[in-house]
């Protein structure tokens, strides 16, 4: 390998997934435009991005700077960009079936979606305000295309489009945080500003509060954190459901990695006057997300509460911002994603033969009409609930533990009532499911479930029913290797 | 050997999960066969280690697993096994897989036998795991599992009222000694640190006679440990106050009742002081306790016993009484006269009650000895395995030289109680007046059932509200309609008759002089403390095991006449002059019925303790529950309800109200941070 290759090590995967979107996009341009040829560039972009996810999981760790510091590859890096690769993956993997049936399959669908998650990789990596907007935007505005990818739907349109304007409205509150901050620190660098922060009086200094607080506005919309998360239900809603899927999981793991370092690097010193914020971020979250779910009668509606309300819970151990906390959002974030893709694969599959159907009321009867379905969501619901052993249960007490911990109490007892009130809205599909009765007719079954959507559901409820069990692996269970990486990439960003 | 403890404590499990999982696939033949062969098997493992812990003195650990780690805790799931777990391992393998297989001729007309077969080897497993236990919380896990194998027994046949309500009462009055005996066990791990048991006895040493402070009262440590732990023994053993449970347990299917309470489970109590000898020998003050409590039980179980009909009854108070012995012995300091009682107990008294399951099996499930009478013609098998049971129990022998089992157990406890001198001997003569009455109410039984005139027949109502239907749906009262001569039990319930009956002759004679010794030797020389080994300590003051074979003789001989005088009045009150037991209870009639309603203890607890419960839990469930509890969450759900609404409603569609809600909320923050958050 040439000299200067080996010294981007640390930049590898990012430069698989531009590579080979670069290179899927020119292919498909110069062929026929048919869905088997999407099909195969989908399955292509799939292979990229797990030989990113290889090359990844091999590269060395150890104090990895690139670029004058703005780039910094460490176990945190490490680890969150595996969550994102694999939720990206899985989201992939999902989308061709449903594409197809609603006649939207496009080979730039899977394009789109490497530069996404490339963008998502340096977001995570970002070490300066400079690559932190850039790798954001790069992120964003593919995302924006794929909101309103299936360009003949008015609510995908519109979906993509208020997703848009919106999140230009948040860019733009962050570009004027981190000019604000640059104004009063004279760094864009993590490190510089840290160095700044950590002087006497930083928290005091009204210019640097303010360019937090409009850089962590931009950050907190991006993660859908209440009162930034108005656009949430809309375009999770009006997206194609695989595009849901992907939102729901992998850019939320990126931005929070992003707002994670922001705030323990560069903004440490000034801790006080940030876990405010997210304590106040992090319970009108939980909140709103566990009271506004009740009211929703549309599965990706509620599915979008559902993830605002884990926002919140995430951000429960952000604001204890002790290692210990950290461990607990990285736990979290990686038990949230199984349970979003598996619950997504399920929300594919409720297809009618006239088309697809997003009412909860649908779901009804389906213990008898698909068993395999109906315990997948009944598993991927509790999981949610946070009932013990399952997967979900365990990303909460970790987080409530570090909450606990760091002596913020009327938060973790917050949480606990919310995740009770939240409970509700999860249990009562299983309801839905197992009480309801089916209504009669062909017309009403629901289609057959694919193999890839077979796949991921049947590969969620494995992890989340027995990963967390005292399963021997080979020493201990999954359950106890994420933690122990999580613990491991946590205590690297303090280091 | 380590594989040898590891097979016996896994093979019930192993038996209990797949009759109990896989029953229904199997049938109910190869369920029963599987758990009998393999308590079997266990059963010849067990005589094995015993010969090679007792008398190899091979005293070994074996670990199965890290179990709980947390803080101080530090607990691992390992087998100990010594002698006095290997007398234990014998006792519980042994008798529960005779009555494995005489179940299979008892139950054979029950149509939910795999049910049967699997909570019989879960009782085993539990009750090998309460005694291989190296921590107290292993000792725990296994005493809640025999309660709650216990539980799912005597409520076996779960649609009869009666069975439910006792089962639910053994478990309610368990809870009350399982209580204490966790808070004991959470005091020892406050004082000592750990639950392991030589741990616990290398701490007890230093603690001995050191107070502590409890409201302003200055209680001795280690007493009161004590006494909580015997909190415990006094539930699951039966003791008098915790004793209610017992009688009542009899609702369970026979072979349920020789296992659980009469061999096993109910001695646990007595296993459980005997292992934490070290930390009892500590607590002097508890001992007299426990001494006072085991002859008062002793006593007081006799006397109810003379007055039962109930043939299973009879025999309960009988175990009750028997139990009560065992702990004076352990009371006293003769730890190994205790466990040898328990030893040879366990063979006889499962005799009598798997023989008396014999006489219900003949008699068409009738358990009322007034309609008994005259079977020793008709059953002269099942009559020859009770009266060698009934021997046994009432301990004939030839004081000084040799007897039935009962006989070497019962007046070592009644000697080592004359020697521990308590005050005016009151263990003693409690224990000898006790003695008269096991003689008089066994025979009684005899009498009543084989030798007086039948009084079964078709004048007779065979059936009462005691009878034991044979299944949920009584379908065996069908069976029977047109013929009620008893007739002899099929060869599958008559051999463990014969394996227990061996026992019941033999076990006295053979082991006497490892359990508790010759009393000739000195020290060491003594073969029951190379026997014994490391698994019983007795204090430095302790030397009741020697002192108990230098009484006066005629204390020697005070059993043996007890035993004689309740054989002969028992002959003259239901052979010679049958009318004189009515006439009795005639003239005596407040004390007969102070014994037949059982010194009103049942009548106590309900008006003390279940009426009030009752009372209590309706006013929380009405008033608390309905009022406070609903009322409260109704109310949070309907204002839950309304933010859903306000919720909903802000999320309107259009853009600019997004955009204006972000712009609040950043102006919110930002007003916040300059109003109070900047500066703290």
């Amino acid at each position: 390998m040439p000299r200067y290759l080996v010294e981007l090590a640390p930049l590898h995967s990012e430069l698989i997934l531009i590579i080979g979107a670069m290179v899927l996009l020119l292919w498909g341009a110069f062929r026929p435009e048919t869905e088997r040829q999407a099909d195969i560039i989908s399955w292509a972009a799939i292979g990229v991005l797990a030989l990113a996810g290889i090359v990844l999981a091999r590269q060395p760790l150890g104090n990895n700077t690139l670029f004058d510091g703005s780039f910094r590859f460490d176990a945190f890096a490490r680890y969150v960009k595996m969550i994102v690769i694999i939720s990206s993956a899985g989201a992939l993997l999902l989308a061709p079936n449903d594409a197809r049936r609603g006649k939207y399959l496009k080979f730039e669908y899977a394009v789109l979606l490497l530069l996404a998650t490339a963008g998502m990789l340096m977001m995570i990596s970002a070490n300066d305000l400079i690559s932190l907007y850039l790798s954001l935007e790069l992120q964003s505005l593919a995302l924006y295309v794929l909101a309103a990818f299936k360009r003949d739907d008015v609510r995908s349109s519109e979906a993509g489009l208020k997703y848009f304007v919106l999140g230009a409205l948040s860019s733009g509150m962050l570009l004027y945080g981190a000019s604000l901050v640059y104004g009063f620190t004279g760094a864009t660098n993590f490190n510089d500003i840290a160095a700044v922060a950590l002087t006497k009086g930083a928290g005091q200094n009204i210019g640097l509060i303010f360019g937090l607080v409009f850089l962590m506005v931009g950050l907190a919309f991006k993660i859908s954190a209440v009162p930034f998360h108005m656009w949430t239900p809309d375009v999770y809603e009006g997206a194609p459901t695989p595009v849901t899927a992907l939102f729901a999981a992998a850019p939320k793991a990126a931005a929070f990695a992003l707002l994670t370092r922001v705030m323990i690097t560069a903004f440490g010193g000034i801790k006080p006057q940030w876990q405010q914020i997210i304590i106040f971020l992090s319970i009108a979250s939980m909140v709103l997300g566990a009271v506004a779910a009740i009211g929703q009668t549309n599965v990706k509606r509620l599915l979008a509460y559902s993830s605002i309300g884990n926002m919140g819970f995430v951000l429960v151990g952000l604001a204890a911002a002790s290692p210990e906390g950290i461990e607990g959002v990285l736990i979290y974030l990686a038990t949230y994603l199984v349970m979003t893709l598996g619950a997504f694969a399920v929300v594919l599959c409720m297809r009618r033969r006239s088309g697809p159907v997003e009412e909860i009321a649908d779901l009804a009867g389906l213990a008898t009409t698909n068993p395999g379905m109906a315990a997948t969501m009944a598993i991927m619901m509790f999981s949610l609930a946070g009932i013990p052993p399952l997967a979900g249960f365990w990303g909460k007490y970790y987080v409530f533990l570090a909450a606990v911990k760091a002596d913020l109490w009327p938060l973790a007892i917050i949480g606990v009532v919310a995740s009770v009130v939240g409970a509700f809205y999860y249990i009562r599909i299983v309801i839905v499911m197992y009480v309801n009765d089916a209504k009669s007719g062909a017309e009403n079954r629901f289609m057959r479930v694919p193999l890839r959507e077979s796949t991921v559901m049947a590969l969620a409820c494995l992890i989340t029913l027995l990963g967390f069990l005292p399963f021997p692996l080979r020493n201990g269970s999954l359950g106890d290797w994420i933690i122990a990486t999580a613990s491991a990439a946590a205590r690297s960003l303090f280091g | 050997m380590q594989n040898a403890a590891l097979l016996i404590v896994f093979l019930p499990l192993a038996g209990a999960l797949i009759a109990g999982f896989f029953g229904r696939v199997l049938g109910e033949r190869p369920s029963e066969v599987v758990t009998t062969a393999f308590l079997l098997l266990a059963a010849i493992l067990s005589w094995w280690v015993f010969t090679q812990v007792g008398f190899g003195h091979a005293v070994f650990k074996v670990p199965v697993m890290r179990w709980i780690t947390s803080g101080d805790l530090d607990v691992n799931w390992t087998l100990r096994v010594d002698t006095l777990t290997a007398v234990m391992l014998v006792v519980v393998t042994t008798v529960s897989s005779l009555v494995h297989l005489y179940s299979i001729g008892y139950m054979a007309e029950d149509d939910s036998r795999q049910r049967f077969f699997a909570y019989l080897s879960l009782f085993t497993f539990a009750m090998l795991m309460l005694v291989t236990a190296d921590n107290l919380l292993q000792m725990f896990f296994g005493w809640e599992g025999v309660g709650l194998a216990s539980y799912l027994l005597i409520g076996f046949w779960y649609k009869k009222p009666s069975a439910n309500a006792a089962a639910i009462k053994a478990f309610v009055v368990n809870r009350v000694g399982d209580f204490g005996f966790a808070l004991g066990i959470f005091g020892l791990f406050a004082v000592c640190g750990s639950i392991n048991l030589d741990q616990i006895f290398g701490a007890v040493p230093a603690l001995a006679g050191k107070p502590f402070e409890f409201l302003g009262y200055q209680v001795d440590t280690l007493t009161c440990l004590a006494l909580l732990l015997f909190m415990g023994a006094m539930g699951k053993s039966a003791q008098f106050l915790l004793h209610t449970w017992l009688p009542d347990a009899m609702e369970g299917p026979t072979p349920v009742s020789a296992l659980i309470h009469a061999a096993t489970m109910v001695t646990a109590g007595v296993f459980m002081v005997a292992r934490l000898s070290p930390v009892f020998e500590l607590a002097p003050e508890a001992l007299k306790f426990v001494t006072f409590i085991g002859a008062l039980t002793a006593f007081f179980a006799a006397t109810v016993g003379l007055v039962q009909n109930d043939i299973k009854r009879v025999i309960a108070y009988s175990t009750c009484s028997q139990l009560g012995y065992m702990f004076v012995a352990c009371g006293v300091g003769a730890y190994t006269a205790g466990i040898f009682h328990l030893f040879t107990h366990a063979f006889f008294k499962a005799l009598l009650f798997l023989g008396a399951g014999s006489v219900i099996h003949a008699m068409h499930h009738e358990q009322d000895m007034r309609n008994m009478g005259g079977l020793q013609k008709l059953i002269p098998k099942t009559w020859a395995m009770m009266l060698i049971g009934t021997l046994a129990l009432t301990g004939v022998g030839i004081p000084g030289w040799i007897g039935f089992a009962g006989f070497h157990s019962k007046d070592a406890i009644i000697e080592s109680a004359y020697a521990a001198h308590t005050p005016n001997n009151y263990a003693f003569w409690a224990l000898v007046i006790a003695a008269f009455m096991t003689s008089f109410y066994s025979w009684r039984l005899m009498f009543m059932t084989f030798h007086q005139p039948a009084r079964w027949g078709a004048d007779h109502a065979v059936h009462d509200e005691h009878a034991e239907p044979a299944t949920a749906s009584d379908h065996a009262h069908d069976d029977h309609g047109h013929d009620h001569t008893p007739r002899e039990s099929p060869l599958v319930m008559l051999v463990p008759l014969y394996g227990l009956a061996a026992g019941a002759v033999l076990a006295g004679v053979v082991f006497t002089k490892y359990f508790i010794g010759t009393g000739h030797g000195h020290g060491e020389a003594d073969p029951y403390k190379a026997f014994w080994g490391p698994s019983i300590t007795e204090g430095a003051h302790n030397h009741i095991l020697h002192a108990m074979h230098e009484i006066p003789h005629w204390v020697g001989f005070a059993p043996f006449v007890a035993m004689l005088a309740g054989l002969g009045l028992a002959y003259v009150y239901y052979i010679r002059s049958p009318w004189l037991p009515a006439a009795t209870a005639r003239t005596f009639r407040p004390l007969y019925l102070f014994f037949l309603n059982r010194w009103y203890i049942d009548e106590l607890y309900d008006f003390l303790f279940v009426r009030p419960a009752f009372a209590i839990g309706r006013a929380l469930w009405k008033g608390g529950d309905g009022t406070v509890i609903d009322g409260t969450i109704d109310g949070t759900a309907s204002t839950v309800g309304w933010f859903t609404g306000r919720a909903v409603r802000f999320q309107t569609g259009y853009v600019y109200n997004y955009a204006f809600v972000m712009l609040i909320g950043v102006a919110a923050i930002l007003t916040y941070m300059i109003a109070g958050g900047v500066g703290r």
